[in-house]
């Protein structure tokens, strides 16, 4: 019937963070853009997320964080992502982060990062554009 | 190494893409399906179905840990509804079993029903065979939070759990027809709240009105279980066992339930692979838009659009 | 409040000015298709007498200081003294938070108020495997007594209160406290101030986990008795909208929520055999106090009444101080933007005058660097400085509640009284807040007021300054605090230090006896404080709990 793929995401809150309102209204936003999404709960170790992402087989993981730990959590599951020979699993981050952490995060293998403000339809958009799912 | 191959072998990314490719139609999935069938058979499929909320997650979750103390492999997969307005869905159930993520013995998958009805994906069968053949002892399939139609679970499971809880009275009156008649195994969780025993009693009462189909098979236990706070799971995994051992105390029953699953798969493949293939072949060629059209412009009415395709098809297929 | 007669005139008045209205409209529309609050609420083109016929000056509005409240708490209100200013705080050490304490204290603050980092609020020490990354950076590390004394270098904890934002591990963290002051010299009946200690509004929002909900209400009724008898100062619990109403609700939920919360503490107490005047003066409470002006200072009004009410004719209190709503207020941080940062001073403003005309006993405002990082030490001065304006220039604390008899007030007052106890019976109903819990309901009703406040936003139904309307495309303007790197790896040596110096076996001993305690049913104040004496960690008595009661995960509600 040559239906396309359904492009599949992990949302997944790293660390201790307790902050979930954002992370929750874009995983319906992307349920709203058609996306299936799993959600990881919260508190979450890096281990625990990439294992969860390599089972769900996503294509994407979006990471939110609000409290401050991005540094050595987001490279941390990039870096465990390759490990597991998984790099072709895309990771993105939104929440709070300091101007200068962004670039660096990026370097890490952040493909991008959204801010306070960023509109859902462009969250969504963003992954339309830059997800390929796997062909 | 084949792609089967590492299947079999239990590598976790290969089984997780598989799964994928089965879930998107992808057309060499089939194949591997293929090989891949001489190593299913021998997991113990449990089904765990029942209205939206009752725990069924829960369950699952605690089942996985006292099964893991046995020593027992296991694969989820886990059903959570499509959203029929953005063919979006937020998979939730595997919040509630996150904590096995990292346990290697352990395989979590969430599917979305993708418009198909029956409580579980189109996919569900073949990714049962798929965590069949990497190895896993027992496969827990939970179902979307069903109604009383959508039972298909039955057909894929060995043992089928159908979970409620205490205070569903009415609707148990409206269980009867469907439900009722499929649970190998009731549970009724959230025992901690009021008004279980009424629940068991009202559906024990239903069971023995019932009583000439249970005459000299199997009689579903009821049980209560608190999954939250691990009650009764140890008993619930105790009535499976006996379950399976009644299933193989008689090589005729065997067979007979053997012989009805692969009627059953083998039915549902072709109904599902004659409409899939024509319906591309159609959409392919193009005569699917144009009959779409005729309707859409009144010149044609859709059964007779209908009738014309199927017998041209019909035609040229046995040619 | 008005005589039949003259209603009678004002309702045939009222028609004849809505047909006007008409056709004023008719010419040049109305400026929107909807007029609704923050919280999605319809707004009327007009406020009358007719809109308050149902209500009674005595029964529904009274006096300050009279029952049912809806004025005041206080008969004199802020013409006695005005509102505590306690800005919340914590970052880094416990020493850089120290300092920052200082300096808010001789600008002018008038209460403390301690913002912890993320392992200690979820009860583990900085070298947890769990902690990697997250030290200092949320607010300040504390692992044990010691740094709970410098924490507190210097500062008069004898005159001033503090406040501590600490939910799961509060006993622990109160005990350090009450240890600390009495090292000091300073009796624990002399000490005053708040921890928040509210776990159910921790489940319904705020997220920071450790055990289930029964034995952590089990926990918060050990804190209530202990210091019913032995902290007579101190507020044991702030029952608090605030976070729920961050996690994306409605007023009127924040409000019956909140509310919901504290009859389910009040009944946990009660089934202790506590007399109920004996611990009720001493709940707090505190809420949020966001950008839809009227709607907010009805919400405080709404929430002084429902209490007094609630109080009386639900748990038969007698005594006045028992139906007091006191109550602490934050305004909104997720009502300001990382665009044009120094907008937010305009908003934290007008939501701390909403707090103030809502009569509150003490206020955080919010600095303009909110959505960037923790506060700079200037855009914290600013935030204090907004209030010390409000209170001291613009004179609306001249006299009491000024906003009392307006029309609109007072019909949003009502309304939001009404809705709200119509969610709290829908809460009894469920078997009272641990059970709705249970069943995530508020969970959800607050996702989806969030979520649609979202769609708003994007579709520009709302409007967000800067973010969705008058956008400019700029640097950002300001500088923001940082959190050294190395703090990590030092607190963690420090607390080594610290672990090898004690005399490992009473520490030990100690928190046997915790174990034994919370196993049984006595008042788990007592072994705490035993065990923070001895130098006990945070973790070390946190993880006594884990292992007894079990561990809550997030049950991941979307
Ligand atoms: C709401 C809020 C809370 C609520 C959280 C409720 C909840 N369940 O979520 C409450 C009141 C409970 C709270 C508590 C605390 N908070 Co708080 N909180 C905020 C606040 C005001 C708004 C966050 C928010 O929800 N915004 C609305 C949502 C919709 O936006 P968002 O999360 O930013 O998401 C958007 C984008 O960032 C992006 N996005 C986010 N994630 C993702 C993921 C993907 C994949 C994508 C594509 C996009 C994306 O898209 C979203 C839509 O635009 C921020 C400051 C601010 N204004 O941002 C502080 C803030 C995050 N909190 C802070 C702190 C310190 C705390 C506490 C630690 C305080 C304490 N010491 O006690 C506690 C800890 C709680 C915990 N358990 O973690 C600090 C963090 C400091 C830092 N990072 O340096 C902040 C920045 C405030 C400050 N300046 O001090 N908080
Ligand atoms: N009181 C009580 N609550 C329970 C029990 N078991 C599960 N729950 C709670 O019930 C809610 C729903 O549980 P799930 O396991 O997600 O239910 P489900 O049947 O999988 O739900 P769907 O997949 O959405 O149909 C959760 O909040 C659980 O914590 C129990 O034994 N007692
Ligand atoms: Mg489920």
């Amino acid at each position: 019937m040559n239906q396309k793929r359904k492009i599949r995401v992990l949302v997944a809150k790293p660390g201790l963070d307790g902050h979930d309102r954002g992370a929750r209204i874009i995983a319906r936003a992307y349920r709203d853009g058609g996306f299936e999404v799993v959600y990881s709960g919260l508190h979450q170790t890096p281990e625990e997320i990439v294992q969860a992402a390599i089972q769900e087989d996503v294509d994407m993981i979006g990471l939110s964080s609000l409290a401050g730990a991005h540094m050595y959590l987001f490279p941390r599951v990039v870096e465990l992502l390759k490990e597991k020979g998984a790099d072709d699993i895309m990771v993105c981050g939104g929440g709070i982060f300091p101007e200068e952490d962004i670039p660096q995060l990026k370097k890490a293998g952040i493909k991008e990062i959204f801010t306070p403000g960023t509109p859902l339809a462009e969250a969504v958009k963003w992954v339309k554009e830059n997800v390929e799912p796997r062909t | 190494m084949s792609i089967a191959d590492k299947i079999i072998a239990g590598e976790i990314r290969a089984v997780a893409r598989l799964i994928r490719d089965i879930d998107d139609m992808v057309p060499e999935a089939r194949e591997v399906l293929k090989d891949l069938y001489p190593f299913t058979g021998r997991a113990y499929i449990v089904g765990i179905t029942g209205a939206p909320g009752v725990g069924k997650s829960t369950l699952v979750d605690q089942m996985v840990t006292h099964l893991r103390k046995a020593e027992k492999t296991v694969g989820v997969l886990a059903v959570d509804p499509t959203s029929p307005f953005s063919g979006g869905a937020i998979l939730g159930d595997r919040v509630r079993m996150q904590r096995h993520s990292m346990d290697e013995g352990v395989f979590i998958r969430s599917m979305a029903t993708r418009g198909y009805f029956g409580g579980l994906t189109q996919s569900t069968k073949s990714a049962i065979d798929v965590l069949d053949a990497m190895g896993k002892d027992y496969i827990l399939v939970e179902t979307v939070g069903v109604g009383q139609d959508e039972i298909d679970i039955v057909r894929s499971a060995d043992t089928t759990l159908i979970v409620l809880i205490p205070g569903m009275g009415d609707d148990i009156q409206a269980l009867k027809a469907g439900i009722l008649e499929v649970g190998d195994i009731f549970v009724i969780n959230k025992a901690d709240r009021e008004g279980a025993d009424r629940t068991i009693s009202d559906l024990r009462l239903m069971i023995e009105m019932d009583e000439k189909r249970y005459e000299n098979g199997w009689k579903p236990p009821i049980l209560t279980a608190q999954a939250v706070f691990d009650k009764g799971i140890r008993e619930i995994l105790d009535e499976v066992e006996k379950h399976a051992t009644y299933l193989r105390s008689s090589t005729e029953r065997q067979s007979g339930i053997k012989y009805e699953k692969v009627r059953n798969e083998l039915a549902e493949m072709i109904k599902d692979k004659v409409v899939h293939d024509i319906l591309s072949d159609l959409i392919q060629s193009g005569e699917f838009e144009e009959a779409v059209q005729l309707v859409l412009q009144r010149k044609l009415d859709p059964y007779t659009a209908c009738d014309n395709i199927i017998s041209k098809r019909l035609k040229r297929g046995t040619k | 409040m008005f005589a039949k007669e003259t209603l009678q005139r004002i309702e045939a008045d009222n028609k004849k000015w809505q047909e006007l209205f008409q056709e004023s409209v008719s010419k040049a529309p109305e400026r929107l298709e909807r007029f609704s609050t923050v919280s999605d609420r319809l707004v009327k083109n007009l406020y009358t007498p007719l809109d308050t016929k149902d209500l009674d000056y005595a029964q529904d509005i009274g006096f300050p200081g009279q029952y049912p409240y809806t004025r005041g708490v206080q008969p004199s209100m802020y013409r006695g003294r005005l509102w505590t200013m306690r800005m919340f705080a914590g970052l880094g050490s416990a020493r850089d938070t120290n300092r920052r304490f200082h300096l808010l204290v001789n600008e002018g603050q008038t209460g403390l108020s301690v913002a912890f980092d993320m392992p200690t609020l979820m009860g583990y020490d900085t070298d947890s495997p769990k902690s990697r990354g997250e030290c200092g950076r949320c607010g300040v590390a504390i692992d044990t007594l010691k740094d709970m004394e410098i924490l507190f270098e210097g500062l008069p904890i004898e005159r001033i209160t503090t406040s501590m934002t600490i939910n799961p591990p509060a006993a622990v963290l109160w005990a350090m406290y009450i240890v600390m002051a009495e090292k000091r010299g300073i009796s624990r009946r002399v000490i005053g101030g708040t921890i928040q200690n509210d776990m159910l509004k921790e489940f319904i929002a705020q997220k920071t986990f450790m055990c289930p909900p029964k034995p952590s209400m089990r926990i918060i009724a050990d804190t209530v008795e202990f210091g019913t008898k032995e902290v007579p100062r101190w507020n044991p619990i702030s029952i608090s909208g605030y976070h729920i109403r961050e996690a994306g609700s409605t007023a009127v939920q924040e409000l019956a929520f909140t509310l919901a919360d504290g009859i389910a503490y009040v009944e946990a107490a009660l089934e202790r055999g506590l007399d109920v005047d004996s611990f009720a003066p001493r709940l707090s409470f505190f809420f949020n106090s966001h950008l839809d002006f009227f709607e907010e200072i009805a919400k405080f009004r709404a929430a002084k009444r429902m209490w007094a009410r609630i109080m009386k004719e639900r748990f038969q209190a007698k005594d006045q101080r028992s139906m007091w709503l006191r109550f602490h207020t934050q305004t909104a941080g997720c009502s300001l933007t990382a665009q044009q940062p120094y907008n937010n001073v305009i908003r934290t403003a007008l939501e701390a005058l909403a707090a103030v005309l809502g009569g509150t006993q003490s206020l955080h405002t919010n600095s303009l660097d909110e959505v960037l990082a923790l506060p700079t030490e200037e855009a914290a001065t600013i935030a204090l400085r907004t209030q010390q304006i409000i209170a001291e220039e613009s004179g609306v604390a001249h006299t009491i509640d000024p906003l009392g008899g307006s029309f609109y007030v007072e019909r949003l007052t009502k309304d939001m009284e009404e809705e709200a106890f119509e969610y709290i019976r829908k809460i009894d109903e469920m078997g009272g807040m641990v059970a709705a819990i249970e069943k995530n309901y508020p969970q959800m009703e607050i996702a989806d007021a969030a979520y649609n406040y979202q769609k708003q936003i994007d579709s520009r139904e709302k409007t967000v300054v800067g973010v969705n309307k008058y956008i400019t495309e700029e640097e950002l303007p300001v500088e923001t605090l940082q959190i050294e790197a190395e703090l990590e790896e030092k607190q963690i040596q420090w607390t080594n230090q610290l672990k090898n110096s004690r005399d490992s076996r009473k520490t030990k001993e100690a928190l046997e006896k915790l174990g034994e305690a919370a196993q049984g049913d006595d008042n788990l104040m007592y072994p705490i404080l035993k065990a923070v004496k001895e130098y006990a960690t945070e973790q070390e008595i946190c993880d006594v709990f884990r292992d007894v009661f079990g561990i809550y995960r997030d049950p991941g509600v979307y």
